[in-house]
């Protein structure tokens, strides 16, 4: 009786450290099991929905990083249906010098100054939300754009005192953005632009638009955006039209190269956005390009 | 029949002797590409780490995205465009040191050992063997290890343009402080 039991009883043993030293085999899992995986209390920060700060003409939802300035040059040439003789718009061209510069990982600043009617600009953008998965989750990024632009161009009417304050123009834009896959995001823009004078008494001083943007990417370097601006009919300019562009990034390093086709020649907001004259239907598309260097001079994090 | 219970006594007491295992959640790795043009390094300092110290098996498990760069847009290509971490998030290693019974955990010192197992990264499971350091200071038991692997072994491409700024083989240097009992 008691040699059975302790049979048994050995065998059961032996059998249970058989269980146990396969088990033990995997430490991960038993590790896991004791403390639960490593990313189950992470929250998983989404990152890279666009290539740099800017989808072709306005702001993406990207932020440059902590201590990171990022020097943009943009140009833009002539309308393309200038011919031959115009060089197809290479003849012609506007650019824009701008510096941003990231003070926090959700607040950039940046100043530019553009040809067009010799205009400064100033701009911050500050990430409202996050898009993240795992412990926190948020489907979109939001930021939150305010510019203001300042036009230094010579007013064309002598007789008239030209305050400063004639020459400033604000804009706000929300931007809600969301990288759905690795290779396709998009973002929407709703935008309000105030400006301080205009031309005839009619003319609203208030603008609102909607903007649509995208980007697909075609290889790991390289993607292909769009974007366009809605202005809705009662808050525009008359005779303005709707700003529409598409083109190429190309990411080599430290810089990115943006190459489009669009139909407005002004790179601040409250030009492309308001004061767009071009016609796609017409041919008035000018192509252009961004050039962004980054140079780190703070520390990351 | 004694001996019987004896016997099974004893086998009850090697079960609660054998298996002591050791982990650590906040092992640091980090790792060095250096050439001429650009030395490039980031490191992890939540690295995954457990260590069965009868039998020697050894494992690691680091989230790619928790590695720091000193520049923030090579962490975003880094992540984006060469370790693909959306599709790979972990790196991981499954292995076991050979000579465990060199090393005497109740007495202080430095026991060199030998380690072999599977290091898997970017979707890529490669054998690897390395010999690795058990320091033991004041009971306190850490493990050290330095070694390299070659991108192209764990199919990492490198673009013509980025050649000469990232070294081919890349240097890692583990160090985990093994503090914690399961």
């Amino acid at each position: 009786m008691y040699k059975k039991i302790s049979f048994l009883f050995i065998f059961a043993i032996i059998c249970s450290k058989q269980i146990l030293a396969q088990d033990s085999t995997d430490l991960m899992n038993l590790l896991e099991k004791e403390i639960g995986p490593n990313e189950a209390d992470q929250t998983n920060y989404t990152t890279a929905t666009f290539k740099t700060t800017r989808l072709i003409n306005g702001h993406s939802v990207e932020n440059v990083g902590k201590g990171v300035m990022d020097v943009k040059i943009s140009h833009r040439f002539g309308k393309i249906n200038g011919g031959a003789y115009e060089f197809f718009g290479l003849d012609n061209a506007s650019m824009r010098l701008g510096i941003d510069y990231g003070i926090t990982r959700y607040l950039m600043v940046g100043i530019g100054r553009n040809t067009f009617e010799k205009t400064f600009d100033a701009f911050f953008k500050l990430k409202i939300l996050r898009q993240s998965n795992g412990k926190r989750r948020m489907p979109f990024t939001i930021s939150y754009v305010p510019t203001i632009a300042l036009k230094t161009i010579k007013s064309q009417d002598p007789n008239r005192k030209n305050y400063l304050s004639s020459n400033l123009f604000f804009t706000h834009q929300l931007l809600i953005g969301r990288k759905f896959s690795d290779n396709t995001s998009l973002q929407l823009m709703p935008t309000f632009i105030h400006r301080n004078l205009v031309q005839l008494i009619a003319d609203p001083n208030d603008l609102l638009s909607i903007g649509i943007g995208g980007r697909q990417k075609l290889s790991k370097r390289i993607s292909i955006n769009a974007e366009y601006y809605y202005q809705i009919p009662g808050y525009k300019i008359p005779g303005t039209t709707d700003c529409f562009s598409i083109g190429f990034d190309i990411e080599t390093g430290g810089h990115v190269f943006q190459l489009h086709f669009t139909n407005s020649q002004g790179m601040s907001e409250r030009s492309f956005i308001a004061e767009t004259k071009g016609n796609w239907g017409k041919g008035d598309v000018l192509f252009g390009f961004n050039i962004s260097r980054v140079f780190t001079i703070g520390k990351n994090k | 029949m004694k001996n019987y219970f004896i016997i099974s006594l004893l086998c009850m007491l090697s079960l609660t002797m054998q298996a002591q295992k050791i982990y650590s959640k906040n092992g640091s790795i980090s790792f060095f590409s250096k050439t001429s043009m650009e030395n490039i390094s980031a490191s992890s300092n939540q690295a995954l780490c457990v260590l069965d110290q009868s039998a020697g098996n050894l494992q690691f498990s680091v989230l790619i995205k928790s590695f720091v760069f000193k520049k923030a847009l090579m962490q975003e290509h880094f992540n984006e465009n060469y370790m693909e971490s959306n599709q790979f998030p972990k790196a991981s290693y499954k292995g076991q040191i050979t000579d465990i019974s060199k090393v005497n955990f109740s007495k202080d010192g430095n026991y060199s050992v030998a380690t072999t197992g599977e290091l898997t990264m970017h979707g890529v499971t490669q054998k690897i063997n390395s010999p690795g350091t058990i320091v033991i200071k004041a009971g306190k038991i850490s493990a050290n290890a330095d070694f390299s692997v070659l991108l192209a072994d764990y199919k990492i491409t490198v673009p013509k343009l980025a050649e000469n700024n990232i070294s081919k083989s890349i240097d890692i240097k583990i160090n985990v402080a093994l503090d914690q009992k399961m």
